[in-house]
């Protein structure tokens, strides 16, 4: 149960031990199911899901019902917890439709106020792991386009739909309001694109004479899918900052084994300097992070500005951490047989999603009356 | 344990100390000198030493109560070495005399204390100082030269490193004092800084006479010593709670909002990004903050300084050039020796050239990369070749 917070109580950044405790549970299973060759292995093939691995994380850790209340059928928890979870992806990047379904879809379905319905019934199929759903936008879409996404009919493409491949409903703007599209359905058409990021699948999506049922109006709608995006933009900081993470601890072990000049590369100074520069900006993106997380646990007015500035903030830092990384492996992480490459991709890839940073520090201006000139 | 040590019994003595001394008619050195034998100073310095042995997160029980009865504090700004860096090293390290005998006056302000670290030989690598400290019978004569010293004009007492074996490596040879500025051997100068004031002093040390018993831990364990010194000076630089938009970038923001006419685009970009990082450093310092309540100490203390030392030079200079026509003035270049360390205030010519110092004074960001580098991510230091060398021997 969140309670309603006031905008000067202070926001709580460290991690609970409930929150440790999840944590220690995912790391694990994806240690045993998502080490760096299993995940090469897997992009490489036809299902870029590893299905068993999704059961584990949405079902047997009850991962996917973070946000939903017990009684609509999920744990009860909070964006405090399922960021947690969201680190931990982001660490290991393994494919998996957390940020899209247990996140941004689950969100929008909450916003509608779920108390029976369609979306009821929906959202506890995706708090239990058995349906995921995806919003039928873009991943690019920022927040503040949600009103103009609200747009068009139930004949039309949309291109750059995240992990479409893996979902058995859409959740489809309109003019009219809100859809929810089976995929298996008559007149749905999911095509997988070519994607930078390998471990996180894009597809057009081209409904024709689809049909679908009405969730809400195109107002609520509206409401719901900009709280959905924000949801999706502020908890994908703490997917960078797993991110980040582990590619600043993988160059400092590889630059403390690496010898050349008859020392520890490791030991120069100018490598030094950028490894602690980077762990200067990867624990500045824990406070961002935790601070949109716990605005958002919290239903607090502060979350827009938040997310916002964790996006601004958390985007460039974990691009930086893998650049930096392919950088300071040398030779080793321009191959494709180094887990690097997969990081840089999830982060450049990361850094478009759900806005930019610089849609975000324009959000900012907006929210702190900065103005353009 | 005595009951006092919990909040509840905390509020009852700070009451007592109002009752007993109301503020309205009460002499402010008396009731400082009163708050710190009620134990109330410090909470968690022992009992009879301005302190309760009580839990530090238990101050700000003392300090609202005292602040909403308007009793008067002790202008901690003014006393800012005393408090930060030599009360805590007197603590670990001074005999229960020398706790007595200093303690009390440096926190109530009496004593205004200042640093004798820095030599114009011996910055980043401070531990190759050469002022020397030469025993003779009970007492010890110093000869050298300091540097960088904020209100040494103003100190009664100085802390003090000197090298009292020359034949030993660098770390080994050095002792920690205490140094009394009236001493005739103690010459202050005013050094004149960029800004155009003096804020710091050159202070020359000329057959100074130290007795033994003020000297803060063994001989040649000084180095040992200034290690707490040095750690509370970068806690205290980098550790300043501040509300969103407090500290430079509410400056630039209140300008941009109040002069539209100034505004370009390169500048709006330039402004959103300090923004969104002035504004993920305050969240990083306070997660700091929850992280030592907490009882969780972690390493990005190391870190904060070197972000607010970057963050102060660009914003700042950031202001300077949004200011235009304005910014090519300056509100005065008089040599002057404020009483005060001030990052923020006058102008922003001021400010730029001012925290131009963020990235020198209290470890270069340079140092504090390393330290963070060989600390923090466990790197292999750099080979070194001054380790066991007698400190005599080395190249200067």
């Amino acid at each position: 149960m969140t309670v309603q917070t006031e905008a000067v109580q202070a926001p709580d950044l460290l991690y609970s031990e409930a929150e440790e405790d999840l944590r220690s549970a995912v790391r694990s299973l994806l240690a045993d199911r998502a080490d760096a060759p299993t995940v090469i292995a897997g992009i490489e093939s036809d299902t870029p899901y590893d299905l068993r691995l999704w059961e584990s994380l949405a079902a047997g850790i009850g991962a996917a019902g973070l946000l939903v209340p017990e009684k609509l059928g999920g744990q009860g928890a909070t964006h405090r917890e399922a960021a947690v979870v969201l680190e931990e992806l982001g660490r290991s990047v393994a494919p998996a439709p957390y940020l899209t379904s247990a996140v941004v879809a689950t969100e929008i379905l909450l916003a509608l106020g779920a108390d029976g319905g369609p979306a009821a019934g929906l959202l506890a199929e995706l708090a239990s792991g058995r349906k995921v759903a995806v919003l039928a936008l873009p991943f690019s879409t920022p927040p503040a386009d949600a009103g103009a996404a609200m747009t068009g009919t139930l004949e039309r493409t949309v291109s750059g739909v995240a992990e479409a491949a893996a979902a058995d409903v859409l959740l489809v703007p309109t003019a009219d309001g809100l859809y929810a599209v089976e995929t298996a359905g008559d007149g749905v058409d999911v095509r997988a694109l070519v994607p930078l990021d390998l471990t996180r699948p894009l597809a057009t999506v081209t409904l024709a004479g689809a049909t679908g049922t009405l969730l809400a109006d195109a107002a609520p709608a509206a409401e719901a899918v900009s709280r959905g995006l924000l949801a999706g933009a502020g908890l994908l900081a703490s997917e960078q900052l797993g991110l980040a993470e582990w590619c600043l601890t993988e160059t400092v072990r590889h630059t403390r084994e690496r010898h050349q000049f008859n020392r520890p590369v490791g030991s120069f100074q100018s490598l030094k300097h950028r490894m602690a520069q980077l762990w200067l900006e990867v624990v500045s993106a824990r406070a961002a992070a935790r601070n949109a997380a716990d605005a958002l646990a919290a239903g607090s007015p502060d979350a827009p500005l938040a997310v916002a500035v964790a996006q601004a903030y958390c985007s460039e830092v974990a691009v930086h951490a893998a650049e930096e990384c392919v950088q300071l492996h040398g030779g080793i992480g321009m191959t494709w047989e180094h887990p690097a490459h997969l990081y840089l991709k999830r982060a450049k890839a990361d850094s478009i999603a759900y806005g930019t940073a610089g849609r975000h520090r324009e959000a900012v201006a907006a929210l702190v009356e900065l103005p353009a000139p | 344990m005595s009951t006092a040590v919990d909040a509840a019994g905390i509020r009852r003595l700070t009451q007592q100390l109002l009752a007993d001394r109301p503020p309205a008619t009460t002499d402010r050195t008396d009731f400082l000198e009163a708050r710190f034998d009620a134990g109330l100073a410090w909470v968690h310095y022992p009992v009879g030493l301005g302190g309760l042995d009580a839990p530090r997160s238990l101050q700000p029980v003392v300090d609202a109560e005292l602040a909403a009865a308007g009793a008067p504090d002790n202008d901690p700004r003014r006393i800012g070495i005393g408090l930060g860096m030599a009360a805590p090293t007197i603590l670990g390290y001074g005999t229960e005399e020398q706790k007595r005998r200093f303690l009390r006056p440096l926190w109530t302000g009496a004593e205004v204390w200042c640093q004798l670290f820095s030599e114009p030989g011996a910055g980043s690598d401070l531990a190759a100082l050469g002022t020397r400290a030469v025993r003779d019978g009970d007492d010890w004569v110093v000869d050298g030269q300091k540097v960088w010293t904020s209100s040494a004009h103003l100190a009664r007492w100085a802390i003090l490193i000197a090298r009292t074996d020359p034949d030993v490596p660098k770390h080994r040879g050095i002792s920690y004092f205490i140094c009394d500025m009236t001493d005739p051997g103690v010459e202050v100068r005013p050094l004149r800084q960029i800004t155009g004031e003096a804020e710091f002093n050159e202070v020359f040390l000329t057959g100074v006479r130290i007795p033994d018993s003020r000297r803060l831990g063994p001989v040649g364990d000084g180095w040992k010593v200034a290690q707490t010194t040095l750690m509370n000076e970068r806690v205290s630089i980098g550790g300043a709670r501040i509300p969103r938009e407090g500290g430079m970038i509410g400056t630039v923001a209140k300008t941009w909002r109040e002069q539209p006419d100034l505004r370009t685009h390169d500048l709006h970009q330039r402004l959103l990004t300090l923004w969104v990082e002035a504004e993920v450093a305050r969240l990083t310092g306070e997660r700091l903050r929850q992280q030592l309540v907490a009882g969780q100490p972690g390493p990005e203390g190391s870190g904060m300084k070197l972000a607010f030392a970057r963050l102060n030079q660009e914003i700042s200079g950031l202001e300077v050039e949004l200011l235009g026509d304005e910014g090519l003035l300056y509100s005065d270049w008089t040599m002057r020796r404020p009483e005060l360390v001030d990052f923020t205030g006058r102008d922003a010519g001021y400010r730029y050239l001012r925290s131009k110092g963020n990235s020198i004074e209290g470890g270069t960001s340079e140092v504090l990369l390393n330290i963070v580098a060989e600390r923090v991510l466990g790197l292999p230091v750099e080979p070194r070749n001054d380790k066991d060398v007698a400190w005599k021997d080395l190249a200067r």
